[in-house]
């Protein structure tokens, strides 16, 4: 496994109400991320164990467009990740967001 | 023209499962994801864990009785049982006799035990089933749900079995050794895994409910398996020790494995069980609801 | 003027088939040939350096035929000349490891793809071209003409007139080949029936028939089981049906056989139909009958489907809505790929499929280093036919969108390659240079195998979005535009942030949000139909899934 740890400048929306919410499900092609309060309000926290090697340049591209798309400030993003392709990744990431703001 | 299609149970991770069986609102988690109770010996294998090791467990209220509800994810490690896994199963177990729940929702997902974790995995299956006997000692009911893509294989298909009623599926399935193992170790003659037909005219939910294993066929449906997990629970009251009617209940069991015996020997397939029940090609695409029907026409 | 030469012979070939008939007799009673004397009438008949065309299909094969020539002694029979279209069983690639067989012109080896590369570099082969059907069809008639030709049919006559079944795929065009200039035709059949449903190869195009010991092989290869479609895929499947099926008004088209595409038919009667386009898109197709569009066809979108093949499973389906295929009088379909591929060239306004890899010019490769997998039918399907001039609204926007302010003289076929930005790890989908050269290089080829010229595609969609190639007015765009969809690869993350930007603006990428897609509603429960058995359900009970795919 290899582990990404990541730290990016977000908005901060203050209507997000700052709870753990789990999302996806480890399994081949998949992930799950697990959404908590973070430390700083002005950025979020990447954790990412993934099983494919070699891909940390792919990671930040993909979270930092994240970060940059919605405003995550203020939490935490931990990822176990089992091969995910870029694309699955952004949708579970996208997917989660819209439940943290739905929940 | 679009209704709203099924919520299918079996596409549903095993988080959605237990949202969608219990009134809503109502679930609390225990030893959630955020405490990152995850195995060690995957860790030591360098294989992905999961923040919940597959299973979510926890209380929660079913038509407003509380109910402990366990559910395996089918799509971790083949919903298989380690260590972590096993433990948190076997503890909500022993809590539903503590708080004195009315039900356990099992929601059965699973091949059997984690090969990575092999004895430790042995051991928490043997814990669950003792902790199971408690819980049923203690006089509530334990309802188990297969209909996720795994099924109830191994040592998990023999939990299954312990409990008080099975609720599954068409498209879940119910075995001791799964198809793939038995065609490794004795052929493909004995058993083609890849001809699905035949699997799952083994050990699919249409012969697991035909033969008196599975106590109701559903649809592929969550808010069909919240229905019948409410009904089951209604059907059967809190009782401590052994009910009136227990000696009934035996003998009615004894009288189905009996008619069983007297099914033919040579019978390889389910298509043979319905053959001889007088029931034809049609079996297949008869919904539950016409199947259930058509089985309780029967066995009056 | 020369006198006519007093002793030119002009019935040679006539002749040559006579000797070769005569050389059978032992081995045949009438047309009739038993399974154990087949071999014996193989090494009979056959000539060393024969041109033999061995009827392997997409789906359909002449086994027994195959596994009888190949048990030949490769004393008797030897340096064959194979033109097939597909390879696809292990008894053609020992063919040329035998020695039997030693040259070979063909269009697509799926399975065999690993195979046949091996036998390339180890020079057990030589390849003389990788065609796409029609190309290969045409050279029938031109020069590679077979002279016996070996093929499968469902059932003979005692005459030995032909029944093919609903899969009648390659036979007409090679019997009509090998026949008439000539040549021997022997079949395979799975029967002998007093009476035929009906005759498709008449009795005196016929000369040898064989029951075989058991049924031809069909591979239920358009199947797709609804299971396997991913979000991503319904998300594309989306873009395409917003951003080109109704923006172009596509009426008439051909899909691809991947998951993709079958999202985009799952998708019709729901996502379609909430967009108002029944009737509007996809009414007339050329396509095999894919079990994936029963919910498109029992919701009135699809009106006509012509096929290429059958598909295992579908026959009662086809036969009870004989107002959409093509079926005979006794209700059975008729197929044809010969004419099926006419008509995706000529009569379909789109292709939309799928590949492996993608260049910054658009040309796409399903070939990867150590395999050799040829075309099959879609050099034909994903490009313009230059000669068409009937006109469509699809047609004429689309030529419309090329030619720009230019005066428009012609319009112009879509074609769309749909495909992931990554196909899983290590795997990106575009790449600055293709696999395809490097096999060139080691197979000896005169060209890189690509499957699409990168000229022909008119739309890339990714889950990032469409590029529509039609209005990139130079390479250099169409380069920026096809990285702006690449995603996250290598290929997507070396784009001009800028210029992409400016193409957005242009309308030559739009974005799911730009296309008024939510993200969040691709997931599967738009999919008409989830499983298998919602595809049989749909059906009325009519389609029969194979085994392998049933769960009941």
């Amino acid at each position: 496994m290899e582990t990404l740890h990541l730290e990016l400048p977000s908005l901060q929306d203050d209507t997000l109400f700052p709870q753990t919410l789990l999302h996806g499900v480890v399994s081949s092609g998949n992930l799950e991320v697990l959404v908590e309060p973070g430390p700083d309000a002005a950025r979020c926290v990447f954790e990412v164990q993934t099983a494919a090697h070699g891909f940390s340049e792919v990671w930040q591209a993909v979270l930092r467009d994240f970060a940059t798309r919605h405003p995550v400030g203020g939490l935490t993003f931990s990822i176990h990740d089992a091969g995910a392709t870029p694309a699955v990744v952004s949708l579970r990431l996208d997917q989660a967001y819209q439940s943290l703001r739905s929940s | 023209m679009m209704t709203n299609p099924p919520q299918s149970f079996r596409e549903a991770s095993a988080r959605l499962r237990v949202q969608g069986l219990l009134d809503a609102g109502s679930f609390t988690e225990w030893l959630g994801p955020a405490r990152r109770i995850t195995s060690p010996h995957l860790a030591a294998l360098d294989a992905p864990v999961s923040f919940d090791d597959g299973v979510v467990v926890g209380q929660g209220l079913l038509e407003a009785q509380p109910v402990v509800v366990i559910a395996q994810e089918g799509l971790f490690n083949g919903g298989a049982v380690g260590e972590v896994h096993g433990a948190k199963i076997c503890g909500a177990l022993l809590r539903a006799i503590e708080m004195r729940a009315r039900a356990v929702l099992l929601c059965v997902d699973s091949g059997g035990v984690r090969l990575h974790e092999a004895n430790a995995g042995l051991i928490a299956i043997s814990e669950i089933m003792r902790a199971l006997f408690a819980v049923q000692a203690a006089g509530i009911p334990v309802i188990a749900l297969v209909g996720g893509t795994c099924g109830a294989f191994g040592g998990m298909g023999i939990v299954t079995r312990l409990c008080d009623a099975l609720l599954i599926s068409e498209e879940g399935r119910l075995g001791l050794s799964g198809p793939e193992v038995i065609e490794t170790v004795k052929g493909v003659e004995e058993f083609d895994s890849r001809d699905r037909a035949l699997v799952w005219r083994i050990t699919g939910g249409k012969i697991r409910r035909t033969l008196g294993e599975a106590t109701m066929l559903l649809d592929d449906d969550i808010p069909a398996f919240r229905a019948a997990a409410a009904k089951t629970m209604g059907d059967r009251p809190r009782q401590r020790g052994l009910s009136p009617d227990a000696l009934q209940t035996l003998e009615a069991a004894q009288r189905r494995l009996e008619a069983r015996a007297t099914l033919d020997p040579g019978i390889r397939d389910g298509q043979q069980v319905w053959q001889q029940m007088g029931l034809g090609e049609e079996v297949a695409l008869m919904d539950p609801a016409e199947f259930n029907r058509c089985l309780e026409a029967r066995e009056r | 003027m020369n006198a006519p030469q007093p002793h030119r012979v002009w019935n040679q070939e006539a002749q040559r088939r006579q000797a070769r008939l005569q050389r059978s007799v032992p081995f045949a009673r009438g047309k009739a040939v038993a399974p154990a004397d087949m071999v014996s009438l193989l090494e009979a008949l056959l000539e060393p350096g024969d041109r033999v065309c061995l009827e392997g299909n997409n789906q359909k094969q002449a086994d027994f035929l195959s596994e009888s020539l190949a048990a030949c002694s490769p004393q008797r029979v030897h340096d064959l000349h194979l033109v097939q279209s597909v390879l696809a069983l292990p008894s053609h690639m020992e063919l040329f490891e035998k020695g039997i067989a030693r040259r070979l012109d063909f269009s697509f080896a799926g399975p065999q793809a690993h195979r046949l590369a091996r036998l390339v570099q180890s020079r057990s082969i030589e390849i003389g071209a990788i065609h796409t059907y029609l190309e290969l069809f045409g050279r029938y008639f031109i020069d590679l003409t077979p002279q016996v030709c070996l093929i499968a049919a469902q059932a003979a006559d005692a005459e030995g007139n032909l029944y093919l079944g609903p899969n009648t795929e390659d036979t007409p065009v090679i019997v009509e080949a090998t026949a008439f200039k000539s040549g021997i035709v022997i079949a395979q059949v799975n029967e002998r029936v007093e009476h035929l449903p009906r005759v498709d190869i008449p009795a005196g195009w016929v000369d040898f028939f064989v029951v075989a010991p058991s049924p031809n092989h069909i591979e239920p290869l358009f199947t797709r089981d609804p299971r396997h479609i991913t979000e991503i895929q319904v998300l594309m499947a989306m873009m395409a049906i917003k951003g080109i099926y109704a923006e172009y008004g596509v009426e008439r088209l051909n899909h691809g056989i991947g998951f993709d595409t079958a999202a985009i038919e799952l998708l019709l009667p729901t996502y379609g139909a909430s967009l108002g386009l029944k009737g509007r898109v996809a009414r007339h197709w050329a396509l095999n009958p894919h079990p994936t569009l029963i919910p498109a066809i029992e919701a009135g979108f699809v009106e006509r489907v012509h096929s290429f093949g059958s598909e295992v499973g579908m026959e009662a389906y086809v036969a009870a809505r004989p107002d959409v295929f093509f079926t005979g009088a006794d209700g059975s379909l008729r197929s044809n790929r010969a004419f099926c591929q006419t008509a995706g060239l000529y009569a379909c306004d789109m292709f939309i499929g799928s590949t492996l890899q993608m260049d910054l010019a658009g040309n796409s490769s399903t070939a990867t280093l150590g395999r050799i997998t040829g075309f099959g039918g879609a050099p034909n399907m994903g490009s313009d036919a230059r000669g068409r001039r009937h006109a469509s609204p699809a047609w004429l926007k689309a030529g419309r969108e090329r030619s720009g302010s230019g005066t428009q003289v012609r319009g112009q076929k879509l074609v769309v390659q749909t495909v992931e930005t990554w196909r899983e790890p290590h795997h990106p989908t575009f790449v600055e240079r293709l696999d395809a050269w490097q096999l060139m290089e080691d197979m000896g080829m005169d060209l890189p195998p690509i499957m699409i010229y990168g000229d022909d595609v008119s739309h890339v969609v990714t889950e990032e979005g469409i590029a529509n190639l039609l209005l990139c007015r130079s390479p250099e765009e169409r380069a920026q535009a096809i990285r702006g969809v690449a995603g996250y690869t290598p290929v997507g993350r070396a784009r001009d942030q800028v210029l992409v930007e400016n193409l957005r603006d242009r309308g030559v990428i739009r974005r799911p949000a730009d296309l008024g897609i939510d993200v969040r509603d691709a997931t599967r429960d738009l999919l008409a139909a989830r499983s298998i058995k919602d595809l049989v359900r749909a059906s009325g009970g009519l389609y029969q899934p194979p085994k392998q795919f049933r769960n009941w």
